[in-house]
């Protein structure tokens, strides 16, 4: 047992940090929206979803199924990354429109709201797999199967530890998560609209008297929260290399309580959150073997939460920045 | 006159659509049409190792229609979505209001193990052309058959080959946590531990898509082969991570949920080649030479222009056999089962004959290898040599 | 808003009829309400006849459909709705419960040979101490915590199962026994008392009376001073606590009494079905089971188990759309939520609050520190 930790140590942790950063991303859409509105957001692990097919459409349209190099290769990542984003990005924002608005609107409990979403995140499945996959990648009645990206850009080893290789793929995606991570912050800390993002978020009531417009910020902070989602499916699409339709159920429900790990509405516990999540799971497989993952990973969460209730970092967005 | 009451409502998956029904009920007279039920999963996740026996049945069903025979066969379709309680409401509606003489079916093992007890209070009898698991052979049940072996032979018989043409010594066996893949995976790993050789073990979760953990394990292992419990739509996957994570010489087994092309998607033709899958099905590829699987393969192309598939060849042994039941005359279900105790016929995928328990006799299972993309035949297990 | 015309006034003409209704009801005397009663359980007991079978259940076989999922979503429905709905606890991983009980009655049956009656009494107990230790930690969590935190707990459970090769691992139980029959009992054809395979009347007949009792237990439950408490604490916990009301010890008797309920049901459908394994007991169906309460009105009994209905019928009912039943059944979810987001029938109490803008049952997580039923707020600036 303790010689399979010592030999497998690093190898997990490059692939739990990678995969951590993913969950990372997610979660800060749950954040996000739980900040603003104290709301659970269910539907959000369909924004992944769509977003891993957004992405899927660009090489899929250029008919790209060999690996590329130089600027080609940076172009398709870039054009995927915007595709992904865009479509998860509009999900959200249609998603807060049609299931979210009216029972806003109707000062309905933030209960009837997780049901709508409930209902929303099957139809929105059930959607890909009976008419948008099948149409758009042109698979007629293929639609409930795993879709494979074919390798878009040759995979190297950047740099090793101990012997263990680091490829390039996985920095790639670590360091992505983090710069958008950046991005975000500044975007929440330094604009207007992160300012009336903030206002919300502490106290509604002053900040419409301060002449925000709700409807507004809320629909921002959807965007904003589904075009990380979106970053995220196609940064999990270039580096695992497949989707399904099925997919954002199992990410979104470890998005969501790496979200309350860290402390939610807290956009550092959220990236916090999703890397301890992503090394506890892969260190955890290590000791109780894989199939115990999940029971690894709420155990901390409850573990975490019995200790500090309020996760690692604290919870709101607006208490953390000051 | 019972076959009417059902009319065109009782379809459960509904590409048969009765009108206004076949019969008009003639009191006494004897029936011209029976009911023969197919239940499985149609429409769920699984459906693409469903819809293959089903097209299957229904080609022998529609063929023997053709001929103008004296009772002809109506098939109703159950979609059971793999839902064993659904599959017990269904499988009641199909016995009271239907009226089912005999059911193909049903499809996996989990809903067999609650529906066969139902069928067999209700005396009526049903071939599974997919259901493996061993343990439903135990339950004494009179009615029940199925037409291909089960798990405790197909393990055993991969985990030959994995020891014997493949002459591995270190093997790490993988399994998905499912009802089918667990127990294949135990009985290849007992079967290789008689055999002395070496055995690791893990499992992963087939929601995932991240088998990283599994992976680094595999690779601190170093396994000269790799076998894998479970369905294509993880098996893919997993196997294209292993080989990108640098396990490239270790060769990859899989059983008979993996036999399906999403393999070569999901991994990558480059990555699935040479992979070996094990099934106790006979699938109809194109390179047979047999006359008769020739025309069953050449009839289903011509039929739903796809190549035959997974269990094709067994959906349409299953079906054959109560046509051969009706052909000699019996139409109720009591005299289909006693007759079903009686076959023996030459069939697409194997000889078909029954044992008292409701197995099939014929215990071969066969050797898949991807070659260039496409799934080809080695041979039977017992006999396959590696090229 | 003028397009939004018919639909608010189809609204409001629903909510008049069902307040009609409802004080028609409170001024009924007592003689009147019982005849009710009785009328309804003899209504619930000709149920499953064959007349009714191809309008309501065309596909599928009714009877079994009334046990299953109608039936056995009804009463989890009402072992919820203790939890979120009276107590105003979120949550989302009801189906442990159901699943502790589903195995009791598998263990005990096949390994030490127990009678479906004896498992029944210790299942429910088996349950409620289920209930209060997974309590214990989690209970002090509140709101959105407690949601994540229950959720968790439900995958730890059929994860745990699957995962656990000594109660069958995968493939769960087999070869469950069924309930004692008495032969020979008959009534209008049936053998009322015969628990076999093939007949799955009976153990509905059992499942109403399971019913039956455990709505008389909870409403008066509900009636008692455990109901006022309870009350209190959905409101708002804080202000429960400074008034004398033991909140942590309330709470957890609505965690082993919703636990109790949902373990009752795992034990009868357990003895029904035969076999059960892990895979029974998936998220969604706490998730499908929360949406009936939420949906039927959230506090308020009747509408709990009208939700229960519709959530469990409308997929059998329309099998017919075949693969696409599910996405209608997501989108007719979205619909009735903004249709009617305090439920079809909601609790009297709940309306009243939200009428007054005070946050209807805004409490259900509102109770995380920080700002008080923001969604209302919200709506409050939207005008």
């Amino acid at each position: 047992m303790f010689n399979d930790f010592v030999s497998q140590f690093w190898p997990q942790t490059i692939d739990g940090l990678a995969f951590g950063s993913i969950y990372a991303l997610i979660a800060l859409g749950y954040t996000m929206v739980y900040g603003v509105l104290r709301l659970i957001n269910f539907a959000h692990s369909e924004v992944f979803m769509i977003g891993t097919f957004g992405a899927m459409v660009v090489p899929f349209v250029f008919g790209i199924n060999t690996p590329l190099t130089g600027i080609a290769l940076v172009g398709l990542i870039l054009a995927m990354i915007a595709a992904g984003a865009l479509a998860s990005a509009g999900t959200a924002v249609a998603l807060e429109r049609v299931a979210y608005r009216p029972l806003r609107k109707r000062g309905a409990s933030r209960l009837a709201a997780l049901i709508s979403a409930i209902g929303a995140s099957i139809f929105l499945q059930e959607l890909f797999a009976l008419l948008v996959i099948p149409a758009v990648f042109d698979r007629p009645e293929r639609g409930r199967i795993q879709m494979g990206l074919p390798r878009i850009a040759e995979r190297q080893e950047l740099f090793s530890i101990f012997g263990h290789p680091v490829m390039t793929h996985q920095v790639f995606v670590v360091v992505a998560a983090i710069g958008m991570m950046i991005i975000l912050e500044r975007l929440v800390n330094r604009t207007k609209i992160g300012r009336g993002i903030r206002a919300t978020a502490q106290n509604p009531e002053a900040a419409v008297l301060m002449g925000v417009d709700i409807n507004r910020i809320v629909q921002m902070t959807f965007l904003i929260g589904g075009a990380m989602a979106g970053v995220a499916g196609a940064l999990y699409l270039l580096a695992y290399e497949n989707t399904n339709y099925y997919i954002g159920f199992l990410f979104g429900i470890k998005a969501f309580t790496a979200a309350v790990l860290g402390g939610i509405g807290n956009l550092r516990g959220a990236l916090v959150g999703g890397i301890a999540l992503g090394l506890a799971e892969n260190y955890g497989a290590i000791i109780f073997g894989s199939d115990w993952k999940h029971v690894i990973s709420f155990t901390v969460l409850v573990l975490v939460l019995m200790f500090r209730p309020t996760g690692l970092l604290g919870e709101s967005l607006q208490q953390a920045r000051a | 006159m019972a076959l009417t009451l059902g009319l065109a409502a009782c379809s459960g998956g509904g590409s048969e659509t009765p009108g206004g029904g076949a019969t008009t009920g003639g009191g006494e007279a004897a029936p011209t049409t029976v009911k023969i039920g197919f239940m499985g999963d149609l429409t769920g996740s699984n459906a693409g190792i469903v819809i293959p026996p089903r097209n299957g049945a229904k080609l022998a069903i529609d063929q023997y229609n053709a001929t103008n025979p004296k009772v002809k066969i109506e098939m109703v379709e159950y979609d059971s979505q793999a839902d064993a309680t659904k599959a017990v409401g269904l499988a009641q509606q199909a016995i009271k209001t239907d009226k089912i003489v005999a059911l193909i079916g049903p499809a996996f093992s989990g809903e067999s193990a609650q529906v066969a007890p139902v069928l067999e209070e209700a005396k009526i009898p049903s071939v599974s052309a997919s259901a493996t698991n061993a343990a439903l052979a135990q339950n004494g049940w009179k009615y029940w058959h199925r037409v291909l072996p089960n798990d405790a032979v197909q393990g055993p018989g991969i985990a030959d080959f994995i020891a014997g043409a493949a002459a591995a010594k270190n093997v790490f066996v993988i399994d998905d946590k499912s009802e089918y893949g667990k127990p294949l995976a135990d009985a290849v790993r007992a079967q290789l531990k008689a055999k002395g050789v070496t055995v690791t073990d893990d499992s992963l979760d087939p929601a995932e898509s991240d088998f990283s953990s599994v992976v680094n394990k595999v690779a601190a292992g170093k396994p000269d082969a790799i076998f894998f419990g479970g369905y294509y739509a993880a098996a893919g996957p997993l196997l294209k991570q292993l080989r990108d994570k640098g396990v490239k010489d270790a060769k990859f087994f899989s059983g008979d949920g993996s036999l399906d092309k999403g393999l070569v998607e999901g991994a990558g033709a480059a990555n699935a080649e040479g992979a070996l899958v094990g099934c106790p099905c006979y699938v109809a590829t194109p390179d047979v030479t047999d006359e008769k699987v020739k025309k069953f393969a050449t009839d289903y192309k011509a039929a739903y222009s796809a190549d035959p598939a997974i269990y094709a060849t067994e959906g349409f042994d299953a079906a054959t056999v109560f046509i051969e039941a009706i052909k000699a005359g019996k139409v109720t279900a009591e005299d289909i089962n006693t007759f079903i105790s009686t076959v023996d016929f030459a069939g697409v995928s194997k000889q078909v004959k029954f044992e008292a328990n409701g197995e099939v006799v014929a215990k071969d299972i066969y050797m898949y290898q991807i070659k260039g993309g496409n799934i080809t035949l080695l041979g039977k297990a017992s006999e396959a040599k590696l090229g | 808003m003028n397009q939004m015309n018919a639909l608010s006034r189809f609204r409001s003409s629903w909510s008049h009829f069902s307040d009609g209704v409802r004080d028609r009801w409170a001024a009924a005397p007592g003689w009147q309400r019982w005849a009710v009663y009785i009328l309804l359980i003899i209504g619930a007991l000709l149920l499953p006849s064959e007349s009714l079978a191809p309008i309501m259940s065309p596909y599928s076989d009714w009877a079994s459909v009334l046990f299953f999922p109608i039936g056995t979503f009804v009463v989890l429905a009402i072992g919820l709705n203790v939890v979120v709905g009276q107590a105003g606890l979120l949550d989302l991983g009801f189906v442990a419960f159901y699943a502790v009980g589903g195995y009791a009655m598998g263990l005990l049956g096949t390994r030490l040979g127990w009678n479906f009656w004896e498992i029944l009494v210790v299942g429910i107990l088996i349950c409620a101490l289920s209930g209060v230790v997974l309590g214990a930690p989690t209970l002090r969590l509140r709101g959105d915590y407690l949601a994540i935190v229950t959720l968790g707990f439900g995958e730890i459970i059929r994860i745990t199962a699957r995962n656990t090769d000594e109660i069958g691992g995968p493939n769960g139980i087999r070869g469950i026994p069924h309930p004692p029959s008495i032969e020979g009992f008959e009534l209008f054809g049936i053998q009322v008392f015969k628990y076999g395979v093939l007949d799955p009347r009976p153990y509905y007949y059992m499942l109403v009376a399971l019913a039956v009792i455990v709505i008389i237990l909870v409403k008066r439950w509900e009636k008692s001073r455990v109901g006022r408490a309870w009350a209190a604490i959905r409101e708002d916990e804080d202000a429960a606590e400074v008034m004398g009301v033991p909140t942590f010890r309330f709470k957890m008797l609505a965690f082993a009494i919703g636990a109790s309920i949902g373990g009752a049901m795992g034990v009868v459908w357990a003895a029904k079905v035969i076999s059960i394994n892990p895979n029974d007991f998936l998220f969604l169906l706490s998730a499908t089971i929360l949406a009936a309460v939420v949906m039927g009105g959230a506090g308020n009994l009747p509408g709990v188990m009208l939700g229960a209905f519709i959530v469990a019928w409308l997929p059998e009912r329309f099998r017919g759309l075949q693969e696409y039943r599910m996405l209608i059944f997501g989108a007719v979810l979205v619909a009735l939520m903004i249709f009617k987001p305090e439920g079809l029938l909601p609790s009297r109490q709940r309306k009243a609050e939200l009428k007054g803008g005070t946050g209807g049952m805004g409490s259900l997580g509102a109770d995380v520190p920080g700002p008080e039923t923001k969604a209302d707020v919200i709506e409050g600036a939207d005008k």
